[in-house]
Protein backbone atom coordinates (compact mmCIF):
# COMPACT_ATOMS: atom_id res chain seq x y z
CA UNK A 1 0.00 0.00 0.00
CA UNK A 2 1.41 3.48 -0.54
CA UNK A 3 0.70 5.35 2.38
CA UNK A 4 0.98 9.11 1.76
CA UNK A 5 -1.80 10.66 -0.59
CA UNK A 6 -2.77 7.67 -2.03
CA UNK A 7 -5.29 6.39 0.95
CA UNK A 8 -6.67 9.99 1.25
CA UNK A 9 -7.30 10.15 -2.75
CA UNK A 10 -8.77 6.30 -2.65
CA UNK A 11 -10.76 7.48 0.55
CA UNK A 12 -12.08 10.55 -0.95
CA UNK A 13 -12.99 8.20 -4.45
CA UNK A 14 -14.81 5.87 -1.76
CA UNK A 15 -16.81 8.61 -0.31
CA UNK A 16 -18.04 9.72 -3.95
CA UNK A 17 -18.84 5.86 -5.17
CA UNK A 18 -22.86 5.37 -4.91
CA UNK A 19 -22.55 2.06 -4.69
CA UNK A 20 -20.48 2.32 -0.98
CA UNK A 21 -24.02 4.46 0.47
CA UNK A 22 -26.47 1.86 -0.88
CA UNK A 23 -28.02 -1.60 -0.18
CA UNK A 24 -27.56 -3.99 3.73
CA UNK A 25 -24.00 -2.81 3.44
CA UNK A 26 -24.11 0.80 2.50
CA UNK A 27 -23.04 3.71 4.96
CA UNK A 28 -27.15 4.57 5.33
CA UNK A 29 -28.12 0.96 6.41
CA UNK A 30 -25.07 0.62 8.46
CA UNK A 31 -25.84 3.71 9.98
CA UNK A 32 -28.96 2.83 10.95
CA UNK A 33 -28.14 -0.37 12.51
CA UNK A 34 -25.61 1.53 14.84
CA UNK A 35 -28.30 4.03 16.11
CA UNK A 36 -30.62 0.95 16.38
CA UNK A 37 -27.68 -0.97 18.76
CA UNK A 38 -27.17 2.43 21.08
CA UNK A 39 -30.60 3.57 21.12
CA UNK A 40 -31.61 -0.10 22.28
CA UNK A 41 -28.71 -0.85 24.41
CA UNK A 42 -29.45 2.84 26.41
CA UNK A 43 -33.02 2.19 26.61
CA UNK A 44 -32.42 -0.90 27.98
CA UNK A 45 -29.95 0.26 30.71
CA UNK A 46 -31.92 3.32 31.90
CA UNK A 47 -35.13 0.99 32.58
CA UNK A 48 -32.93 -0.65 34.77
CA UNK A 49 -31.04 1.92 36.19
CA UNK A 50 -32.59 5.60 36.33
CA UNK A 51 -35.75 3.80 38.57
CA UNK A 52 -33.13 2.11 41.15
CA UNK A 53 -31.23 5.57 40.78
CA UNK A 54 -33.38 7.40 41.63
CA UNK A 55 -34.79 5.17 44.44
CA UNK A 56 -31.50 4.38 46.03
CA UNK A 57 -30.83 8.55 46.01
CA UNK A 58 -33.79 9.02 47.56
CA UNK A 59 -33.19 6.66 50.28
CA UNK A 60 -29.79 7.98 50.49
CA UNK A 61 -28.41 4.33 50.39
CA UNK A 62 -26.79 2.36 48.28
CA UNK A 63 -23.53 4.88 47.48
CA UNK A 64 -20.96 2.73 47.97
CA UNK A 65 -21.83 -0.05 45.12
CA UNK A 66 -22.72 2.86 42.30
CA UNK A 67 -19.00 3.74 43.09
CA UNK A 68 -17.87 -0.34 43.33
CA UNK A 69 -20.10 -0.60 40.20
CA UNK A 70 -18.63 2.68 38.53
CA UNK A 71 -15.04 1.82 39.14
CA UNK A 72 -15.06 -1.72 38.01
CA UNK A 73 -16.82 -1.34 34.61
CA UNK A 74 -13.54 0.55 34.15
CA UNK A 75 -11.33 -2.48 34.29
CA UNK A 76 -13.46 -4.63 32.13
CA UNK A 77 -12.14 -4.58 28.77
CA UNK A 78 -15.38 -3.52 26.10
CA UNK A 79 -14.47 -6.63 23.87
CA UNK A 80 -14.10 -9.08 26.38
CA UNK A 81 -17.60 -8.62 27.59
CA UNK A 82 -18.52 -8.68 24.21
CA UNK A 83 -17.21 -11.34 23.26
CA UNK A 84 -18.31 -13.07 26.30
CA UNK A 85 -22.07 -12.53 25.62
CA UNK A 86 -21.29 -12.96 22.26
CA UNK A 87 -20.38 -16.79 23.09
CA UNK A 88 -23.26 -17.54 25.55
CA UNK A 89 -25.87 -18.71 23.58
CA UNK A 90 -27.87 -15.32 23.80
CA UNK A 91 -29.10 -16.04 20.48
CA UNK A 92 -28.71 -14.55 16.98
CA UNK A 93 -27.67 -11.13 15.51
CA UNK A 94 -27.24 -8.37 17.43
CA UNK A 95 -28.71 -9.19 20.86
CA UNK A 96 -26.05 -9.95 22.69
CA UNK A 97 -24.57 -6.71 21.44
CA UNK A 98 -27.18 -5.15 23.25
CA UNK A 99 -27.18 -6.55 26.43
CA UNK A 100 -23.46 -6.49 26.53
CA UNK A 101 -23.34 -2.38 25.70
CA UNK A 102 -26.06 -2.31 28.14
CA UNK A 103 -23.94 -3.24 30.74
CA UNK A 104 -21.68 -0.64 30.08
CA UNK A 105 -24.34 1.96 29.87
CA UNK A 106 -25.36 1.51 33.52
CA UNK A 107 -22.78 3.16 35.64
CA UNK A 108 -23.48 6.65 34.04
CA UNK A 109 -27.16 6.16 34.20
CA UNK A 110 -27.04 4.54 37.95
CA UNK A 111 -23.99 7.23 39.40
CA UNK A 112 -26.06 10.50 37.97
CA UNK A 113 -29.25 9.12 39.10
CA UNK A 114 -28.00 8.36 42.52
CA UNK A 115 -26.07 11.63 42.95
CA UNK A 116 -28.76 13.87 41.51
CA UNK A 117 -31.51 12.97 43.90
CA UNK A 118 -29.18 12.32 47.05
CA UNK A 119 -27.51 15.88 46.82
CA UNK A 120 -30.46 17.55 46.61
CA UNK A 121 -30.32 20.35 48.79
CA UNK A 122 -31.48 18.77 52.42
CA UNK A 123 -32.88 22.15 53.58
CA UNK A 124 -35.68 21.77 50.17
CA UNK A 125 -36.51 18.56 51.21
CA UNK A 126 -36.95 19.66 54.83
CA UNK A 127 -39.31 22.69 53.96
CA UNK A 128 -41.34 19.73 51.42
CA UNK A 129 -41.78 17.96 54.43
CA UNK A 130 -42.52 20.69 56.78
CA UNK A 131 -45.71 21.47 54.35
CA UNK A 132 -46.90 18.27 54.61
CA UNK A 133 -45.30 16.36 51.59
CA UNK A 134 -45.27 12.85 51.57
CA UNK A 135 -42.61 11.01 50.47
CA UNK A 136 -43.67 10.00 46.83
CA UNK A 137 -44.42 13.93 46.38
CA UNK A 138 -41.17 15.09 47.66
CA UNK A 139 -39.66 12.57 44.97
CA UNK A 140 -41.96 13.84 42.15
CA UNK A 141 -42.17 17.59 43.29
CA UNK A 142 -38.97 18.49 44.75
CA UNK A 143 -36.10 15.98 44.24
CA UNK A 144 -36.57 14.50 40.33
CA UNK A 145 -37.07 18.20 38.82
CA UNK A 146 -34.40 19.34 40.64
CA UNK A 147 -31.89 16.36 39.40
CA UNK A 148 -32.69 16.18 36.04
CA UNK A 149 -29.68 18.15 34.70
CA UNK A 150 -27.62 15.46 36.37
CA UNK A 151 -29.79 12.77 35.04
CA UNK A 152 -29.31 14.04 31.44
CA UNK A 153 -25.88 14.56 32.20
CA UNK A 154 -25.99 10.48 32.57
CA UNK A 155 -27.71 9.76 29.88
CA UNK A 156 -25.56 12.06 27.16
CA UNK A 157 -22.08 10.08 28.75
CA UNK A 158 -24.22 6.45 28.53
CA UNK A 159 -25.14 7.14 24.96
CA UNK A 160 -21.78 8.88 23.51
CA UNK A 161 -20.24 6.05 25.49
CA UNK A 162 -22.09 3.38 23.90
CA UNK A 163 -22.42 4.97 20.20
CA UNK A 164 -18.29 4.95 20.87
CA UNK A 165 -18.52 1.33 21.67
CA UNK A 166 -20.92 0.11 19.35
CA UNK A 167 -18.20 -0.31 16.57
CA UNK A 168 -16.52 -2.77 18.21
CA UNK A 169 -19.57 -4.90 17.43
CA UNK A 170 -18.55 -5.76 13.55
CA UNK A 171 -14.94 -7.87 16.02
CA UNK A 172 -17.55 -10.24 17.13
CA UNK A 173 -20.11 -10.50 14.09
CA UNK A 174 -22.67 -7.62 14.68
CA UNK A 175 -23.30 -4.98 12.61
CA UNK A 176 -22.84 -1.13 12.53
CA UNK A 177 -20.23 0.92 11.15
CA UNK A 178 -17.74 -1.08 12.62
CA UNK A 179 -18.45 -3.38 9.53
CA UNK A 180 -16.44 -1.28 6.98
CA UNK A 181 -13.47 -1.34 9.18
CA UNK A 182 -13.01 -4.58 10.26
CA UNK A 183 -13.93 -5.61 6.11
CA UNK A 184 -11.70 -2.86 5.31
CA UNK A 185 -8.86 -4.58 7.42
CA UNK A 186 -9.59 -7.93 6.08
CA UNK A 187 -9.37 -7.23 2.12
CA UNK A 188 -6.65 -4.52 3.06
CA UNK A 189 -8.70 -1.77 1.71
CA UNK A 190 -7.25 0.95 3.41
CA UNK A 191 -9.14 3.78 1.73
CA UNK A 192 -12.72 1.43 3.31
CA UNK A 193 -11.12 1.12 6.78
CA UNK A 194 -10.07 4.85 6.72
CA UNK A 195 -14.14 6.03 5.65
CA UNK A 196 -15.27 3.59 8.61
CA UNK A 197 -13.09 5.62 11.04
CA UNK A 198 -14.44 9.13 9.82
CA UNK A 199 -17.56 8.23 9.58
CA UNK A 200 -18.13 6.55 13.13
CA UNK A 201 -16.18 9.31 15.06
CA UNK A 202 -18.37 12.03 12.90
CA UNK A 203 -21.61 10.37 14.06
CA UNK A 204 -19.92 10.49 17.79
CA UNK A 205 -19.56 13.79 17.24
CA UNK A 206 -22.36 15.25 16.14
CA UNK A 207 -24.33 12.82 18.67
CA UNK A 208 -22.42 14.53 21.40
CA UNK A 209 -23.18 17.92 20.10
CA UNK A 210 -27.02 17.05 19.86
CA UNK A 211 -26.88 16.06 23.16
CA UNK A 212 -25.07 18.89 24.63
CA UNK A 213 -27.72 20.98 23.49
CA UNK A 214 -30.28 18.64 24.78
CA UNK A 215 -28.39 18.79 28.28
CA UNK A 216 -28.08 22.65 28.22
CA UNK A 217 -32.03 22.71 27.39
CA UNK A 218 -33.09 20.76 30.48
CA UNK A 219 -30.51 22.29 33.00
CA UNK A 220 -32.00 25.51 34.91
CA UNK A 221 -30.51 28.56 33.98
CA UNK A 222 -29.11 29.35 37.40
CA UNK A 223 -27.36 25.75 37.31
CA UNK A 224 -25.58 26.36 33.46
CA UNK A 225 -22.55 28.42 35.31
CA UNK A 226 -21.97 25.76 37.99
CA UNK A 227 -22.11 22.47 35.45
CA UNK A 228 -19.90 24.03 32.83
CA UNK A 229 -16.75 24.21 35.09
CA UNK B 1 -27.02 -41.52 18.40
CA UNK B 2 -25.34 -40.26 21.47
CA UNK B 3 -21.82 -41.01 20.39
CA UNK B 4 -22.45 -38.68 17.52
CA UNK B 5 -24.24 -35.80 19.30
CA UNK B 6 -21.19 -36.04 21.70
CA UNK B 7 -18.57 -35.69 18.52
CA UNK B 8 -20.64 -32.81 16.75
CA UNK B 9 -20.86 -30.96 20.41
CA UNK B 10 -17.09 -30.49 21.96
CA UNK B 11 -17.51 -30.15 25.73
CA UNK B 12 -16.91 -26.16 26.19
CA UNK B 13 -16.13 -25.27 29.35
CA UNK B 14 -15.95 -21.34 30.86
CA UNK B 15 -12.62 -22.25 32.34
CA UNK B 16 -10.57 -24.65 31.74
CA UNK B 17 -7.09 -25.48 33.54
CA UNK B 18 -6.06 -27.92 31.13
CA UNK B 19 -6.21 -25.08 28.71
CA UNK B 20 -4.20 -22.60 30.77
CA UNK B 21 -1.65 -25.50 31.64
CA UNK B 22 -1.42 -26.52 27.38
CA UNK B 23 -0.66 -22.95 26.21
CA UNK B 24 1.37 -21.54 29.05
CA UNK B 25 3.71 -20.09 26.77
CA UNK B 26 0.88 -18.29 24.70
CA UNK B 27 -0.67 -16.67 27.03
CA UNK B 28 2.96 -15.50 28.14
CA UNK B 29 3.49 -13.89 25.21
CA UNK B 30 0.00 -11.87 25.09
CA UNK B 31 0.26 -10.64 28.59
CA UNK B 32 4.05 -9.64 28.08
CA UNK B 33 2.78 -7.50 25.24
CA UNK B 34 -0.32 -6.20 26.92
CA UNK B 35 1.90 -4.97 29.98
CA UNK B 36 4.89 -3.31 27.96
CA UNK B 37 1.82 -1.63 25.97
CA UNK B 38 0.08 -0.23 28.96
CA UNK B 39 3.27 1.08 30.87
CA UNK B 40 4.94 2.87 27.37
CA UNK B 41 2.00 3.84 26.69
CA UNK B 42 0.71 5.31 30.01
CA UNK B 43 4.66 6.94 30.56
CA UNK B 44 4.76 8.47 26.85
CA UNK B 45 0.89 10.03 27.66
CA UNK B 46 2.56 11.47 31.16
CA UNK B 47 5.20 12.61 29.40
CA UNK B 48 2.82 14.62 26.79
CA UNK B 49 0.66 15.60 29.52
CA UNK B 50 2.25 17.11 31.67
CA UNK B 51 3.27 20.22 30.55
CA UNK B 52 0.50 20.72 28.87
CA UNK B 53 -0.84 20.60 31.85
CA UNK B 54 1.80 23.23 33.27
CA UNK B 55 1.36 25.45 30.18
CA UNK B 56 -2.50 25.54 30.80
CA UNK B 57 -2.07 26.25 34.20
CA UNK B 58 0.14 29.00 33.66
CA UNK B 59 -1.62 30.76 30.68
CA UNK B 60 -5.41 30.15 31.51
CA UNK B 61 -6.39 31.19 27.92
CA UNK B 62 -4.77 28.27 26.83
CA UNK B 63 -6.54 26.37 28.96
CA UNK B 64 -9.93 26.34 27.25
CA UNK B 65 -8.41 24.87 23.77
CA UNK B 66 -6.41 22.16 25.15
CA UNK B 67 -9.41 20.40 27.43
CA UNK B 68 -11.48 20.97 24.14
CA UNK B 69 -9.03 19.11 21.73
CA UNK B 70 -8.09 16.46 24.08
CA UNK B 71 -12.08 16.08 24.70
CA UNK B 72 -13.00 15.75 20.96
CA UNK B 73 -10.20 13.23 20.57
CA UNK B 74 -11.77 11.63 23.65
CA UNK B 75 -15.42 11.19 22.31
CA UNK B 76 -13.77 9.04 19.09
CA UNK B 77 -14.06 5.50 19.04
CA UNK B 78 -11.17 3.72 19.83
CA UNK B 79 -11.67 1.03 17.02
CA UNK B 80 -12.43 4.48 14.46
CA UNK B 81 -9.09 5.95 16.08
CA UNK B 82 -7.06 3.19 15.04
CA UNK B 83 -8.68 2.84 11.34
CA UNK B 84 -7.94 6.84 10.81
CA UNK B 85 -4.16 5.89 11.87
CA UNK B 86 -3.79 2.55 10.40
CA UNK B 87 -3.67 3.73 6.87
CA UNK B 88 -0.46 5.99 7.48
CA UNK B 89 1.14 4.68 10.27
CA UNK B 90 0.69 0.82 8.65
CA UNK B 91 -1.03 -2.17 10.94
CA UNK B 92 1.89 -1.95 13.48
CA UNK B 93 2.85 -1.48 17.22
CA UNK B 94 3.17 2.26 16.89
CA UNK B 95 -0.32 2.41 15.60
CA UNK B 96 -1.94 0.95 18.36
CA UNK B 97 1.03 3.23 20.70
CA UNK B 98 -0.75 6.54 19.53
CA UNK B 99 -3.70 5.50 19.71
CA UNK B 100 -3.55 4.48 23.75
CA UNK B 101 -1.45 7.88 24.23
CA UNK B 102 -4.26 10.34 22.65
CA UNK B 103 -6.73 8.37 24.59
CA UNK B 104 -4.81 8.98 27.66
CA UNK B 105 -3.97 12.13 27.40
CA UNK B 106 -7.52 13.89 28.58
CA UNK B 107 -7.61 11.90 32.15
CA UNK B 108 -3.71 13.40 32.83
CA UNK B 109 -4.09 16.97 31.62
CA UNK B 110 -7.29 17.45 33.34
CA UNK B 111 -6.48 15.99 36.00
CA UNK B 112 -2.93 17.73 36.55
CA UNK B 113 -4.59 20.74 35.50
CA UNK B 114 -7.32 20.61 38.30
CA UNK B 115 -4.05 19.63 41.41
CA UNK B 116 -2.17 22.48 39.74
CA UNK B 117 -4.77 25.08 40.11
CA UNK B 118 -6.22 23.64 43.68
CA UNK B 119 -2.27 24.81 45.23
CA UNK B 120 -3.56 27.34 47.83
CA UNK B 121 -2.60 31.25 47.12
CA UNK B 122 -1.05 31.41 50.42
CA UNK B 123 1.18 28.34 49.85
CA UNK B 124 2.52 29.74 46.40
CA UNK B 125 2.89 33.46 48.20
CA UNK B 126 4.73 32.01 51.24
CA UNK B 127 7.37 30.17 48.80
CA UNK B 128 7.78 33.35 46.59
CA UNK B 129 8.67 34.66 50.03
CA UNK B 130 11.61 32.24 50.34
CA UNK B 131 12.91 33.23 47.29
CA UNK B 132 11.78 30.41 45.12
CA UNK B 133 12.06 30.83 41.49
CA UNK B 134 9.44 29.85 38.87
CA UNK B 135 10.88 26.49 38.33
CA UNK B 136 11.56 25.80 42.13
CA UNK B 137 7.85 26.70 42.76
CA UNK B 138 7.04 24.54 40.43
CA UNK B 139 8.70 21.35 41.51
CA UNK B 140 8.93 21.96 45.34
CA UNK B 141 5.74 23.38 45.99
CA UNK B 142 2.86 23.07 43.00
CA UNK B 143 4.12 19.32 42.37
CA UNK B 144 3.99 18.12 45.58
CA UNK B 145 0.47 19.38 46.47
CA UNK B 146 -0.86 18.63 43.29
CA UNK B 147 0.55 14.88 43.55
CA UNK B 148 -2.64 13.21 45.05
CA UNK B 149 -4.79 14.61 42.33
CA UNK B 150 -2.22 14.34 39.56
CA UNK B 151 -1.87 10.06 40.72
CA UNK B 152 -5.64 9.67 40.46
CA UNK B 153 -5.40 10.81 36.59
CA UNK B 154 -2.68 8.25 36.05
CA UNK B 155 -4.05 5.65 38.22
CA UNK B 156 -8.04 6.01 35.88
CA UNK B 157 -5.75 6.59 32.80
CA UNK B 158 -3.84 3.35 33.22
CA UNK B 159 -6.80 1.01 34.06
CA UNK B 160 -8.90 2.46 30.89
CA UNK B 161 -5.55 1.38 29.34
CA UNK B 162 -5.37 -2.22 29.79
CA UNK B 163 -8.98 -2.32 28.75
CA UNK B 164 -8.23 -0.73 25.39
CA UNK B 165 -4.81 -2.22 24.51
CA UNK B 166 -7.49 -5.43 23.52
CA UNK B 167 -8.91 -2.94 20.63
CA UNK B 168 -5.48 -2.97 19.26
CA UNK B 169 -5.86 -6.59 18.12
CA UNK B 170 -7.87 -4.95 14.77
CA UNK B 171 -4.57 -3.89 13.76
CA UNK B 172 -2.95 -6.97 14.79
CA UNK B 173 -1.40 -5.52 18.44
CA UNK B 174 -3.79 -6.46 21.19
CA UNK B 175 -1.85 -8.34 23.98
CA UNK B 176 -4.74 -9.79 25.67
CA UNK B 177 -7.07 -8.96 22.85
CA UNK B 178 -5.26 -11.83 20.49
CA UNK B 179 -6.59 -14.51 22.92
CA UNK B 180 -10.13 -13.32 23.04
CA UNK B 181 -10.77 -12.87 19.28
CA UNK B 182 -8.99 -15.99 18.80
CA UNK B 183 -11.41 -17.52 20.79
CA UNK B 184 -14.36 -16.26 19.13
CA UNK B 185 -12.78 -17.08 15.64
CA UNK B 186 -11.91 -20.87 17.05
CA UNK B 187 -15.01 -22.03 17.26
CA UNK B 188 -16.29 -20.05 20.64
CA UNK B 189 -13.82 -21.58 22.70
CA UNK B 190 -14.94 -20.17 25.89
CA UNK B 191 -12.13 -20.97 28.15
CA UNK B 192 -9.53 -19.23 25.82
CA UNK B 193 -12.12 -15.78 25.95
CA UNK B 194 -12.40 -16.30 30.01
CA UNK B 195 -8.72 -16.79 30.86
CA UNK B 196 -8.12 -13.96 28.30
CA UNK B 197 -10.55 -11.71 30.71
CA UNK B 198 -9.95 -12.60 33.99
CA UNK B 199 -6.42 -11.52 32.93
CA UNK B 200 -7.19 -8.35 31.69
CA UNK B 201 -9.36 -7.24 34.59
CA UNK B 202 -6.48 -8.71 37.50
CA UNK B 203 -3.69 -6.58 35.36
CA UNK B 204 -5.83 -3.64 35.94
CA UNK B 205 -6.64 -4.48 39.55
CA UNK B 206 -2.75 -5.10 40.03
CA UNK B 207 -1.57 -2.16 38.44
CA UNK B 208 -4.18 0.04 40.44
CA UNK B 209 -2.81 -1.40 43.39
CA UNK B 210 0.56 -1.00 42.73
CA UNK B 211 -0.22 2.82 42.10
CA UNK B 212 -2.03 3.45 44.97
CA UNK B 213 0.87 2.44 46.79
CA UNK B 214 3.20 4.29 45.22
CA UNK B 215 1.15 7.34 46.01
CA UNK B 216 1.17 6.77 49.65
CA UNK B 217 4.85 6.56 49.40
CA UNK B 218 5.41 9.24 47.81
CA UNK B 219 2.98 11.29 49.73
CA UNK B 220 3.72 10.48 53.14
CA UNK B 221 2.34 13.43 54.46
CA UNK B 222 -1.41 13.14 53.12
CA UNK B 223 -1.46 9.99 55.73
CA UNK B 224 -1.31 12.14 58.45
CA UNK B 225 -3.75 14.51 57.94
CA UNK B 226 -6.61 12.10 57.03
CA UNK B 227 -6.23 10.31 59.77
Amino acid sequence: MNADGGVVTDTVRWFNDPLNWQGPDGVWHLTAVHLWITFAAVLLAAVVSLPLGVWMGHRSRGGGIVVVIANLSRAVPTLALLTLFAVANLGFGNRPTILALAVFAVPPLLANAYIGVAEVDRDAKDAARGMGMSGMQVLRVVELPLAVPLIAAGLRTAVVQVCATASLAALVAGGGLGVLINLGFSQRRFEQVLAGGLLIALLCLVLEGLLALLQRAVTPEAFRRSSAS
Amino acid sequence: MHALAAADEPPNPWFSLQFARENTSAIMTALQEHVLLTVVAVLLACLVAFPLAVLAARRPRLAGPVLGISGVIYTIPSLALFAILAPFTGASKTTVLIGLVLYALLVLVRNTLVGLRAVPDEVRDAARGMGYGPRQMLWRVEVPVALPTIMVGVRVATVSTVALVTVGVIVGYGGLGQLLLAGFQNNFYRAEIMTATVLTVALALFLDLLLLLITRWLTPWTRRSAS
